[in-house]
């Protein structure tokens, strides 16, 4: 219910901010067109009518998917992003699984080991990781990978091959080389934040009656580790994984830029600065209606896998 | 203010223990000298300080007027560090593009990432904090209402956020700082309406709201004082956040104009030459804004050891 009425406010939002940034006529007809001309490009547009009447005509486009057509490539906004969306997708998850896969380990021995150097070293790294914004260790990974090593290509998706109709570099060599990179870089936040979730997670556990009880009982360390910690800890790290993955998408639109990674945040970036205003108005609906719609998902797989988290028992 | 003194020691034990000094200079002092045992942090806040003292200083001290057309020579541009140019003039960190000299250009974009994001940090502190604090003491209907604002602005990520309100709003310095005050407030509402709420609770509220001293000045003059440790730690974390956005934004080129450019705009400026191997272009921008990040950082970590806020992300 209140996602519904999220995505309505958001209607209304970019609404008012597209009727407040200026007439669009002023952009499409030629400077030279008689007030004639001019009047019938506003009607066209519907721009002649009340204001609540040109937001139920937006809002009923909205609902079907029709935002205009792009200015610059004279295509369906919507198709357009929709076409760029696998690349984001592909990026955003590799991105979520090299999180758990490099972090979880990582907040594990950090865990375990909380006196060793090691663990302070990825302690302190993960603070950068929080605190430093991602295109500046974007450009650091190109610079010292792609430039000076010549290990991966800093740019594009490479090669790729089509699964279902659709291209995906993951599926070629060259294009995983290529999305090796970017990858990284967006799942950088999300390793640091796993890490830390990971390690608060077993030294709180590892205090609890139960891990004594079994460390009493004799279980190998292994299995008290693997089997009654992580059974505890992966609850929580897999739901906030899940509700960082709409902030891993809209995060993505750094690293595209960085990376020149031809995806949807790509995109909205060249829109914006070439005002084709159909093609972002198109974009942010669709990464709200995303975010909202991955948000519910976190919500009701919270509330199957953990019966004590009621919906709406926020408090 | 001083009932609420002497209620607040009459309640901690710990405070009236100490006779001498009074309770808030002390509380003051202990800080400080808790801070001071970290060398790391002390090392952060001198740092700091002296990138605060380079950008307040960069018209007097800079080589070049990086905005002033006169000065610059294309015929200098893309020049090596420590080059010596047309003019005369060593470039110590190298020129860019137009000929400009990037050790001037940072000190003037570092006084624009600055001004920024302690700009920003100070306004949304001021809203996200009255909010916060009116949330905690009305509480009921205009808690709900302004917590439920919060949740829903923390549900967007701030990236995302930031951007809408840019494409349409265009590029200025003063947008970007609204864009960042509305993606930042509901943090400081949301900490301090946490430590309000356990405020609330004590004696010397109580004993203020018996007095019958009007609401507001329980709010501000008693209540707020209260709540200010955990909001000064985020204020000094929210500032590198602001800082670290706004590059963000100034790199997509959604952020500052060219005619201000900030940090983030010079490292987007040399992105284009990090490929062909001129890396001081973005070297030199890219290692000042790490720096200024990672000071702040270390600071702000050190504070939240000492004063341990609560509900602090």
């Amino acid at each position: 219910m209140q996602a519904l009425l999220v995505v309505f406010a958001m209607t209304l939002i970019v609404f008012v901010a597209i009727t407040f940034m200026g007439n669009p006529v002023d952009i499409m007809i030629s400077p030279d067109a008689d007030q004639a001309d001019r009047a019938k490009a506003i009607a066209a547009l519907g721009l002649d009518l009340p204001v609540w009447e040109q937001y139920l005509r937006f809002l009923t486009g909205a609902l079907k998917g029709e935002f205009g057509k792009s200015f610059v490539f004279n295509e369906s906004a919507v198709k357009l992003i929709l076409s760029r969306m696998p690349a984001t997708l592909e990026l955003a998850v590799t991105a979520t699984l090299l999180s758990v896969v490099v972090g979880l380990p990582l907040g594990l021995y950090a865990g375990l080991r909380p006196a060793s150097n090691l663990s302070k070293i990825l302690m302190g790294g993960s603070i950068l990781g929080f605190s430093l914004p991602s295109f500046l260790i974007g450009l650091f990974l190109i610079s010292v990978f792609a430039v000076e090593l010549k290990w991966f290509p800093s740019t594009g998706r490479g090669k790729t091959a089509s699964l279902l109709g659709i291209q995906w570099s993951f599926l070629t060599l060259d294009g995983l080389r290529h999305l090796l990179l970017p990858a990284l870089n967006l799942a950088l936040y999300n390793i640091s934040l796993v890490m830390r979730l990971t390690r608060a997670g077993v030294s709180e556990t590892l205090q609890a009656e139960y891990i004594k009880f079994a460390r009493a009982k004799g279980l190998s360390p292994r299995r008290i580790v693997f089997v009654h910690v992580l059974k505890n800890i992966l609850i929580p790290i897999v739901t906030v994984v899940g509700m960082e993955f709409g902030i891993t998408i809209a995060l993505s639109v750094v690293t595209e830029t960085v990376f020149a990674w031809p995806g949807m945040g790509k995109l909205m970036i060249d829109s914006i600065g070439v005002l084709d205003r159909p093609v972002i108005v198109a974009y942010l609906m669709i990464s709200v209606l995303i975010f909202v719609l991955i948000n519910f998902l976190v919500d009701i797989f919270y509330t199957v896998v953990d019966p004590r988290a009621k919906l709406g028992a926020a408090e | 203010m001083s009932e609420s003194y002497a209620a607040t020691e009459g309640v901690d034990p710990a405070a009236s223990a100490e006779p001498v000094i009074d309770g808030r200079d002390r509380l003051l002092l202990n800080a400080a000298r808790e801070f001071a045992g970290s060398k790391i942090a002390i090392g952060g806040l001198i740092l700091f300080g002296l990138l605060v003292v380079l950008a307040l200083c960069a018209p007097w001290i800079t080589p070049q007027n990086p905005y002033d057309l006169a000065q610059l020579d294309i015929m200098d541009g893309r020049l090596s560090p420590g080059t010596v140019g047309m003019s005369g003039l060593t470039y110590w960190l190298g020129t860019d593009d137009q000929g400009r000299d990037i050790l001037s250009g940072i000190l003037y974009g570092l006084r624009i990432s600055l001004g920024v994001g302690v700009g920003t940090a100070i306004i949304a502190a001021l809203i996200g904090s009255t909010l916060g604090l009116s949330a905690a003491f009305f509480g009921r209907r205009v808690d709900a209402l302004i917590m439920r604002l919060v949740d829903l602005q923390l549900s967007f990520p701030s990236v995302l956020v930031a951007l809408m309100i840019l494409a349409f709003l265009g590029k200025s310095v003063w947008n970007v700082v609204l864009a960042l005050v509305i993606v930042e407030w509901a943090y400081y509402a949301r900490t301090a309406r946490g430590a309000a709420i356990a405020e609330r609770r004590k004696e010397y509220i109580e004993a203020a709201s018996s007095l019958a001293i009007p609401r507001w000045r329980i709010l501000f003059g008693h209540l707020l004082p209260n709540c200010l440790p955990p909001l000064m730690v985020i204020t000094t974390i929210q500032v590198a956040r602001a800082i670290a956005l706004e590059a963000t934004l100034s790199f997509l080129g959604v952020g500052v104009p060219v005619t201000e450019p900030s940090l983030g705009l010079l490292i987007a400026n040399g992105y284009q030459y990090m490929l062909s191997g001129q890396y001081w272009i973005i070297f030199f921008p890219g290692s000042a804004l790490l720096l200024l990040i990672v000071s702040i950082n270390l600071v702000g970590d050190r504070l939240r050891d000492i004063l341990n806020p609560r509900g602090v992300s």
